[in-house]
């Protein structure tokens, strides 16, 4: 340092203090556009929905459809189904939220909460599994991984990844998966019709 | 410090006489220097004659010209012809879009969505071409950024390429020919001294007087639609437009700023040097 | 790289580190105290702001490669993605693309200020050389940058500059096609020009640090062209230079905010928004303002081959320029004649730029050909018998004797 930086010294470190901050804001103010640019851009924001017609999809199938890159499952549930989920007990349960954009934030994980009233048919959830993503697999012919206790052998989705078995509502009920399938945000424009999104 | 200042100046007055400079098209005659609302370095687009332009383009031009860049969505973004978005899923639906294979493995039409872009009046350019008589119709999504209306390097640094006035002097711009040009003319060609590729034009003249009746009203002499319909097209070609001017003139501000305080931080610093 | 250091590590970090990789050292020699001499003026501050443009452009580069898809088909749709969808993608792509000319700019200025104050003069051969290097490794990353857009200037400027290579006898169309990977530009070449694109940039960046290198041991020249004679000629970089050089680089930000908010695509072409198009020509095709000199030279040669060797030669010489210029005075301020003849080659330069963006025909090519032959005589004739004949004006006895002599005529403010 030179002997320059003695002198004046509150005025010149005013004058310092002051260029250093904005010079500090300026490269702040900067940097986000650089960073932003990862973020979704227009284009991918503007196809997060999509509209599914339900009607041909038979009770006891589902179909999986792609939205904002990942799979959606849509079942039409047989009244088995829907009975077995209803009829599990709220403290059996590993995740005890409906985790369900449908329904509210804390909502116990209910079927009714995990589908939308008067249309307990059709579960419409994420094919994505919430221990590391992979796609649980439903609709095994040989159930033998779909087993939850205390439901039976009656279906469900078991992930082939790390081995998360979920029942009948997609919730959680053993393996290494911390929480229920979720439930992303859609609606019924028509009977058989939904936005998901 | 002054006498670098004046070499920079002169240096870079030099340079510019470089930068621009590109050669007319053969021919072609200077646009006419009609003004808009977003020229300048504060310019903003109206909202108005965007919308108005939107018309022009989807009743008059849609039917032979392409807008492939642009989405239905853009319509009701910031900085453009400011439609709502129910107004743009209403205007997106009269349009048809391709869509497929559906699950029986075939294509099937489908009405038009905000996040489709505009569809093409033709499958392809073989099919435009077939279609018009040997002419491919442009895609105007760009049009005024890549067709001047005049050239000269101080001319467009002072006022811009001249992209939208192109658009409307030629829009406006059919003449009845010469004998003597008649004579060159080629069959089904049109003559228009301000089309860039030599006179003869194969678009026909598109607009008539009152061909597009304007919701606000305003109105719609070919003169009025050919601006209203040029100024949509400056901002299909720079839908950023407003944005940039805005973020330019606070980042500019920020900058005197600096460069003021860092003069000020220099001085001092160098006080104690002879 | 580093210059004399009195680097004290302070913390017991500081200290352990110091033993084991002593980059503090390092930074604190040739980044703070390195002495510096005290009277540069502002055209040195290029230096610093061509080293601020370049990581500005590696960093609007590597995002925009995040955006863009080097193919034929999507090349030219995924820019304008990039303009019309990816947030603040306009301006990324504005910048880079501005950026560029401002980059070119500065070096021009930088280039000049060399040839002036005679930098490229021993001991500094070797880093003027790495200099020209460097300009050639940026001519090449420019060309390449500007194709990647698929407009129609690109393919036909890659079509015009990779054919410059068929001049070259017997292998001349092999090369060509090598270059292409094909029997045009097409995919492959599109392809093979992103990849360089995004490599030659870095391998810039190496030959800047080797640039540094070089200046660091014989030290910065100075306005004077007379050698640091001691410690009272020269000044701390930090906070000295550091401080200079930054209002100078923020003063150099606005003209680069300028073109790119308010004036975008002044620089560049219209018709490039316009899709690549193997089928029609551009009624005039005309390289970027940077090239338009060499431009001129390459057209003013009547022949294909003589074009292309002309082109690059009047880059190479500058290669020999450290022995071509035979004066033993550095500094063009203490040499009358040089100084005119400096401006008039300075002025050839510019006006070789004018002609290279006109069309080659009548008085352009009649002219380009009067100042072809100038440039290369400055360079071959002019320069060595200059050195040789004129007679400079005395130099001041020091730098700081120089410094004190100018300050003189204005009384002291403070």
């Amino acid at each position: 340092m030179s002997t320059a930086v003695h002198a004046d010294v509150n005025r010149r470190d005013f004058l310092f203090i002051a260029t250093g901050a904005v010079t500090a804001v300026g490269a702040a103010l900067t940097a986000w556009p650089f960073i932003n640019q990862m973020n979704p851009d227009a284009s991918v924001l503007a196809l997060a929905t999509i509209e599914v017609d339900l009607a041909p999809i038979a009770e006891g199938q589902e179909i999986t459809l792609k939205w904002r890159g990942n799979p959606v499952i849509i079942r039409n549930r047989t009244a088995k189904e829907i009975d077995v989920a209803k009829a599990v007990k709220m403290e059996d349960l590993k995740d005890p939220i409906a985790r369900s954009a449908v329904a509210k934030d804390d909502a116990p994980a209910t079927d009714e909460n995990r589908t939308i009233a008067g249309k307990e048919r059709f579960l419409v959830m994420m094919g994505v599994c919430t221990h590391l993503g992979c796609v649980p697999q439903g609709d095994n012919p040989a159930k033998e991984f779909a087993v939850v206790e205390g439901s039976a052998k009656v279906g469900g989705w078991f992930c082939p990844c790390h081995g998360s078995h979920y029942d009948t509502a997609g919730r959680i009920r053993k393996g290494p998966a911390p929480e229920n399938l979720h439930v992303p945000k859609y609606e019924y424009l028509t009977d058989t019709k939904i936005l998901i999104g | 410090m002054k006498k670098m200042l004046k070499t920079l100046a002169i240096a870079t007055a030099g340079l510019l006489v470089l930068a621009g400079v590109a050669s007319a098209t053969e021919g072609q005659k200077d646009a006419k220097a009609i003004s808009y609302s977003f020229e300048g370095p504060f310019g903003t687009f109206d909202k108005g004659q965007l919308q108005r332009g939107y018309k022009v383009y989807k009743e008059v031009c849609a039917s032979c010209h392409s807008m492939r860049l642009v989405s239905f969505r853009n319509l009701s973004e910031h900085g453009g012809p400011g439609f709502s978005v129910e107004q743009v899923k209403a205007l997106a639906a009269t349009f048809t879009v391709n869509d497929g294979p559906g699950n029986d493995g075939e294509m099937f039409d489908r009405p038009g969505l905000p996040s489709d872009r505009f569809p093409s009046p033709f499958a392809n350019g073989q099919a435009a071409a077939a279609a018009n008589g040997g002419a491919v119709p442009p895609d105007l999504s760009l049009i005024t950024k890549f067709r001047p209306g005049w050239y000269g390097t101080f001319n467009q640094l002072l006022n811009g390429i001249g992209g939208p006035q192109y658009v409307y002097s030629v829009l406006t711009g059919y003449e009845e020919p010469t004998a003597e040009i008649k004579a060159e003319m080629p069959e089904g060609k049109h003559y228009n001294p301000y089309f860039a590729n030599g006179h003869f034009i194969s678009m026909a003249p598109p607009l008539v007087d009152g061909q597009v009746t304007f919701d606000d009203g305003a109105p719609n002499t070919v003169d009025a639609m050919a601006r209203d319909v040029s100024a949509f097209l400056a901002w299909t070609a720079e839908p950023k437009m407003e944005e940039r001017k805005s973020l330019g003139f606070m980042v500019l501000i920020y900058l005197a700023v600096l460069a003021l305080l860092l003069y000020f931080v220099k001085k001092k610093i160098w006080a104690d040097q002879h | 790289m580093s210059g004399p250091s009195n680097y004290q590590p302070k913390s017991a970090f500081g200290k352990w580190m110091h033993e084991r990789l002593p980059i503090m050292e390092m930074v604190q020699g040739s980044l703070l105290d390195f002495p510096t001499p005290k009277n540069l003026n502002y055209w040195w501050t290029f230096g610093g702001i061509l080293a601020v443009m370049l990581v500005a452009q590696l960093i609007t580069g590597i995002i925009l490669a995040m955006h863009y898809t080097p193919h034929v088909s999507m090349a030219f749709d995924s820019v304008e993605h990039i303009m019309r969808d990816v947030n603040s993608g306009w301006l990324l792509r504005y910048l880079h693309a501005n950026g560029a000319s401002m980059f070119f700019m500065a070096v021009y200025i930088h280039i000049f200020r060399g040839m002036y104050y005679g930098s490229y003069k021993a001991p500094r051969e070797v880093l003027w050389m790495i200099g020209v290097l460097i300009y050639l490794v940026m001519m090449a990353t420019a060309f390449m940058g500007y194709v990647l857009p698929w407009g129609q200037m690109s393919f036909w400027g890659a079509k015009v500059i990779t054919n410059l290579f068929s001049a070259i006898p017997f292998v001349g169309e092999s090369v060509t096609t090598w270059l292409w990977g094909g029997y045009s530009v097409d995919n492959p070449t599109l392809n093979r020009f992103f990849s360089l694109h995004y490599l030659l940039p870095f391998v810039l960046a190496g030959l800047v640090g080797l640039h540094i290198w070089a200046l660091h041991v014989p030290g910065n020249g100075n306005p004077t062209g007379v050698n640091v004679k001691g410690s009272q000629d020269t000044v701390p970089f930090h906070p000295y230079y550091t401080m200079k050089d930054g209002f100078a680089i923020v003063v150099f930000m606005i003209l680069f905010s300028a073109f790119t908010f308010f004036a975008p695509n002044y620089l560049g072409h219209a018709i490039n928004y316009l899709p690549a198009d193997p089928l029609v020509t551009p009624a005039h095709i005309v390289p970027e303002w940077y090239y338009l000199p060499f431009y001129a030279i390459l057209r003013a040669i009547p022949d294909k081959l003589g074009g292309v060797v002309a082109m690059f030669g009047s880059i190479l010489i500058l290669f020999f320029l450290p022995w071509l210029d035979t004066s033993r005075v550095r500094s063009g301020t203490y040499r009358p004649i040089f100084k005119q003849f400096f401006w008039v080659f300075a002025i050839v330069c510019v006006a070789l730029g004018y002609l290279g963006s006109k069309p080659a025909e009548g008085a352009y090519v009649f002219w380009s050909r009067i100042l072809t032959a100038y440039y290369f005589i400055h360079f071959i004739v002019i320069l060595p018998l200059l050195g040789l004949l004129e007679s400079p004006k005395p130099l001041p006895p020091s730098i700081s004797d120089s410094v004190l002599a100018k300050k003189k005529p204005l009384a002291p403010a403070e």
